[in-house]
């Protein structure tokens, strides 16, 4: 009696977990499902009634339009613009706060975890608390609409956070293993390049990655300091296009996918790194 | 350090300054006058800004508590052992990796009052009779649908900080407490919570701050209409700023949204202290 009762709980208890299951995967799977063929349908199929959720007509033509096309151009300096931006930007910030992390994690001082607050304070900064007085120094030094003001703009939210992540992964890295470099008479930079470099490597692919997506993610200041093809970024190309083409959702659609791409590729390919590097920080509190 | 305190810090600073100013956004037309805590008594008593300051906390109390609320579900689901855990794990991340903008593109388009696939679905299944106007209305219910699609977007983060917690908690843990005979409810409040603790409040913090701060989904959404409908404080200092041209207006909006998002920061960090950090 007490062994059947016993594997009726388990049952019900996978039946309750692959419902849930199930429900989760629709959630997440259905907007992507419907954003792909929004960009691949006919316009008639997307505005039939009652709706066809399986189109009738699929053609690549929106693709096409968005690399070859006329509509498209401003799409294409704008992914040109997005790369280079992140590029930039991550490997700036990349170089400033894997010194940074490295001196807060190795260093004895007083005001180190000041420091760190501080960092974590900049994070709390909302953007248009600065903005408005970045945007009348970026025109001084005529930086305003160019990839080089937007990348400069980026370090200063993606340098702190970096910095943070770097920290988490620097300080399991164990002293002895300098100490000894250290007796055998290499220097900080050559014990940097050489033990701390090689050991920090999943940290390193998961700031740059973080680094790399949260920069092609970012609307807010691509919008008020960019505005031509020669600097605004795929967010900002989009929002624009939505604004003048407000008709063709497929369109818009087709511009999301290929917006929507790369960082999906690069999450899902180092997902991992990217776990590792969201949680490194908040689970030691 | 330098270079992030010169690139944050100092702006900062100016913009408290320039907040006591009449300062227009072209400075060559008009000199900047001095006016003292005039920006910022007008904010106190203008309704339609204080309007924003309650849209502000209306959609961050809804997207922390929706966060976290499907942040530990999921997670909580995602720790048991299933067939395809591994896929569904990865699944979870994809709407994080979305970017904002497409994410806010996707959903106006699925809430379409025309020819939205949310209307068309809920009417197939019977459990609406008319197509709606999901972003149409003036009241809370906007608001609220720009939550939604914020939280499907970004609630996965929660969900990959909690199960990184519950990973944590030594299986024998369970395995004693089953012998005990304590039932699944006390489990949950006496060892899974205390476990995913300092995740929660990490995430916790995380969303106060991108809530309090937000602008890009409800400006690529609604554009803060219908009518100021769904109009934040960062919104109206966008407007000020580069809508009216009124620059030091813009400063006060722009530091009062500073002052929120610190109140609520320090009491978070007096609270994780009282506590203890071990949590």
């Amino acid at each position: 009696m007490r062994r059947s009762s016993y594997y009726r709980h388990k049952i019900l208890k996978l039946i309750f977990i692959y419902f849930f299951v199930i429900l989760l995967i629709a959630s997440i799977i259905a907007p992507f499902f419907w954003l792909i063929v929004s960009s691949l349908a006919s316009l008639k199929d997307l505005v039939a009634k009652p709706l066809h959720w399986i189109p009738r007509h699929l053609n690549l033509e929106r693709y096409r339009e968005i690399f070859l096309g006329q509509i498209g151009i401003s799409f294409r300096y704008a992914l040109r613009n997005s790369i280079l931006v992140a590029l930039l930007s991550t490997s700036v910030s990349f170089v400033l706060s894997l010194l940074a992390a490295y001196s807060l994690s190795r260093f004895p001082g007083k005001y180190r975890s000041n420091i760190l607050y501080v960092m974590l304070a900049t994070y709390m900064m909302p953007p248009v608390a600065i903005l408005l007085s970045l945007y009348i120094m970026l025109r001084q030094i005529h930086l305003v609409n160019t990839i080089w003001g937007l990348s400069i703009v980026y370090c200063s939210f993606l340098t702190p956070f970096l910095t943070w992540i770097l920290k988490g992964f620097i300080d399991t890295i164990p002293k002895e293993i300098e100490e000894a470099a250290t007796i055998d008479g290499a220097n900080r930079i050559l014990i940097l390049l050489r033990i701390v470099i090689p050991v920090a490597i999943p940290g390193i692919i998961a700031a740059v990655l973080l680094g790399v997506l949260m920069s092609w993610d970012e609307f807010f200041y691509a919008l008020i300091f960019t505005s031509t093809n020669k600097a605004i970024t795929l967010p900002v190309a989009i929002a624009q296009f939505t604004k003048r083409h407000s008709i063709d959702y497929g369109m818009m659609a087709a511009g999301g996918v290929v917006a929507a791409l790369p960082p999906i590729i690069l999450a899902v390919l180092l997902q991992r790194y990217l776990i590792q590097g969201l949680t490194s920080g908040s689970v030691k509190g | 350090m330098l270079v992030v305190a010169g690139i944050v810090g100092f702006p900062f600073i100016k913009t408290i300054y320039t907040s006591l100013f009449n300062a227009p956004l072209i400075a060559y037309t008009r000199k900047a006058e001095w006016v003292g805590f005039e920006n910022f008594i007008y904010a106190f008593i203008n309704p339609s800004f204080m309007g924003g300051v309650f849209h502000t906390i209306y959609f961050s109390l809804l997207s922390i508590s929706l966060n976290i609320l499907l942040g530990v579900l999921t997670a909580m689901l995602l720790n048991q052992k299933f067939f395809g855990r591994a896929f569904v794990r990865t699944l979870v991340i994809l709407p994080w990796a979305l970017p904002t903008v497409v994410n806010a593109v996707l959903w106006r388009w699925i809430y379409n009052p025309t020819y939205g696939a949310l209307n068309a679905l809920l009417t197939q299944l019977h459990i609406i009779q008319n197509y709606r106007d999901w972003l149409g209305s003036a009241g809370l219910s906007t608001m609220t649908m720009v939550v939604l699609a914020d939280t499907w977007k970004n609630y996965p983060l929660v969900t990959i900080l909690v199960l990184a917690g519950l990973q944590m908690i030594p299986k024998e843990i369970y395995e004693a407490v089953k012998v005990d005979g304590a039932n699944w409810w006390n489990t949950f409040w006496r060892i899974t919570l205390p476990g995913v603790r300092p995740a929660l409040l990490v995430a916790l913090v995380l969303k106060t701050i991108d809530g309090l701060r937000v602008f890009d989904i409800v400006y690529l959404m609604t554009a803060g209409g219908p009518a100021s409908a769904t109009k934040t404080i960062s919104f109206y200092v966008y407007q000020e700023a580069f809508g009216f041209l009124r620059l030091g207006q813009a400063s006060a909006f722009s530091v009062i949204n500073v002052t929120i998002i610190f109140v609520f920061v320090i009491f978070y960090i007096k609270f994780i202290r009282s506590e203890g950090i071990s949590g």
